[in-house]
């Protein structure tokens, strides 16, 4: 392994600086104790934060982006596993245009998915609700838990399963003791990846909420749109927060590289 | 048995396609119908036909316009994607474990972050008040505020941020098959850092390069967080046409045809360069 020259490591730096400089700038505003966006805060104050509590709105938001993550992460990892069972070992006619449309919401704009959901909840009369959102949560996530347990599914030895029904165990029994343990670390990895990519939607969301469903991002987004007060970066700086604090989690048990870029070290 | 075996998948997939079938697929072609319906401001949505709304926006200079300015910065941000994001991969393929698994934190955990979030911080960044004007100012490099926001340039910016991490995991994914003798032969022959760079590291990133490039575009074609941001009301794209059109105007069937209009042109973009690529590539996928 050769190292990196002087020039290299400048052009990592610079890099970093450009990569963090965004972030590190919203949780520097939301210390401020003045009353707009300042960049180095004159002060150190809590009195962003404190705004929040205030604010039953965000907290509001909050709360319903977490509820809606774990449900839409919970249904498309429910209906995505078993697909990935199909597809990943199972030859049959109608395989690659099953994937195909499984990984199809990566290539469809997300902004015309936004209309598309809009339309069919509009006709169903449940624009605006839950069960609504979540449902179409899942289908712009499931192409990312399909990924991650495709890719566990194709590396497990078949031969212990093999073994597992040669010794009677039924379908059931092999799947839940034998296969889903197996396949667990890609289960977990897209379930996550899936709850983050929920979290953090907004294209699609922004079209299909009403003002008792609004998500976080939403409300930010609005927000940013209209006003500017440090109480957007404060709120920021506590989604940063929990969205480091997840990463680190995932980095810990399942890695972030291999969470990402696939199984591929 | 037989035809148990074959039923297995579909059983297996079937919850996974219900749930495409009726919230992807019909959701789909009913906004594809929509947009041949017409609208008038009093009756609301027409259950008429016709390509109406696609001669609109086809002979209006104002649509083309929006169209050429989002194809422009999505051009851009994967200009500068491959620029910054070639050479970063390669460095961080280099480093050594420890610090190139704090490096990928810092690189790929943006991804990770809401892009509004991210976005913000640009727009604190970027103003005429922003922290890189008062900057240059202080260092008196400039003597009055350079406008970033509300312009292309801001929106690229902002975007190359966003879309970065794709590139470098197309372009890492590429390299990571590579072998590293290659470039040592061609140093110990005498070759400098940047001729091995380009001759030797380069050939090899290409697979990388071009899929990374794919994705970047066609992201950076449909963003809608960044460009509403920082572009306001004056600087539209495509996406925030269609956000106007549905959610403002409520003229649903114009912002269809646009939503239509951009779905088909980023399909016939990746399709015709994945053509490209494979007759170019065609040996190295094997």
């Amino acid at each position: 392994m050769n190292s990196n020259g002087k020039y290299s490591l400048i052009f990592n730096g610079l890099f970093t600086i450009f990569m963090v400089a965004p972030l590190v700038v919203v949780i520097g505003v939301s210390f401020t104790p003045t009353g707009y966006l300042e960049f180095p805060p004159s002060g150190l104050s809590l009195r962003w934060f404190r705004a929040i509590l205030d604010n039953p709105d965000f907290i509001d938001a909050a709360w319903i982006s977490l509820k809606l993550g774990v449900c839409s992460a919970t249904v498309s990892t429910i209906v995505a596993v078993p697909a990935a069972l199909a597809i990943g070992r199972e030859r049959f006619l109608g395989r690659e245009a099953l994937q195909a449309l499984f990984l199809s919401p990566l290539t469809v704009p997300t902004v015309v998915l936004g209309i598309a959901f809009l339309r069919l909840l509009s006709l169903l009369e449940i624009n605006g609700t839950f069960i609504g959102l979540t449902l179409c949560h899942a289908i712009i996530i499931t192409p990312f838990v399909l990924r991650l347990v495709l890719s566990s599914v194709v590396g497990i030895d078949q031969s212990i399963e093999k073994a597992a029904v040669s010794l009677g165990a039924s379908g059931w029994v092999v799947f839940r003791r034998v296969t889903l343990p197996l396949i667990m670390p890609g289960v977990v990895g897209g379930w996550v990846l899936a709850f983050i990519t929920s979290f953090d939607e907004l294209t699609v969301t922004v079209f299909i909420v009403n003002p008792s469903t609004t998500t976080l991002p939403v409300r930010l987004f609005s927000h940013i749109t209209q006003t500017t007060d440090p109480l957007i970066a404060s709120v920021s700086t506590m989604v940063i927060l929990f969205t480091v604090a997840l990463m680190l989690l995932i980095n810990r048990f399942y890695g972030l590289d291999r969470l990402l870029m696939g199984e591929s070290r | 048995m037989n035809r148990l075996a074959s039923a297995k998948p579909w059983l297996l997939s079937g919850p996974a396609l219900l749930l495409f079938l009726v919230f992807l697929l019909i959701p789909l072609v009913m906004t594809f119908l929509l947009s041949f319906n017409s609208f008038s401001f009093y009756g609301g949505i027409e259950e008429s036909y016709g390509l109406g709304n696609y001669i609109e926006i086809l002979s209006d200079s104002y649509f083309y316009e929006i169209f050429l300015r989002t194809f422009l910065i999505a051009l851009g941000t994967t200009i500068l994607c491959v620029l910054l994001g070639v050479p970063e991969a390669y460095i961080l393929l280099r480093m050594r474990p420890f610090a190139r698994s704090l490096m990928l934190l810092v690189v790929l955990g943006p991804l990770l972050i809401s892009v509004v979030v991210r976005t913000l911080g640009w727009s604190i960044l970027l103003g005429n008040k922003g922290v890189i004007n008062e900057f240059l100012i202080r260092l008196d490099l400039i003597s009055s505020p350079v406008k970033m926001l509300y312009t292309s340039g801001g929106i690229v910016v902002a975007l190359v941020h966003v879309m970065i991490p794709f590139m470098i995991i197309a372009v890492w994914a590429a390299l990571q098959r590579r072998d590293a003798s290659a470039e040592q032969a061609a140093e110990s022959l005498g070759a400098s850092p940047v001729k091995v760079f380009t001759r030797i590291v380069l050939p090899q990133a290409m697979p990388g390069i071009l899929s990374g490039s794919l994705i970047v575009f066609s992201l950076s074609a449909s963003a809608f967080a960044t460009p509403a941001i920082l572009g306001g009301r004056r600087i539209k794209v495509i996406s925030t046409t269609v956000y106007d059109e549905f959610l403002n105007t409520l003229n649903w069937p114009l912002g269809a045809a646009i939503a239509v209009l951009l779905l088909v042109s980023v399909l016939v973009i990746m399709l015709s360069w994945n053509r490209l690529v494979e007759k170019r590539y065609s040996g190295v996928f094997e």
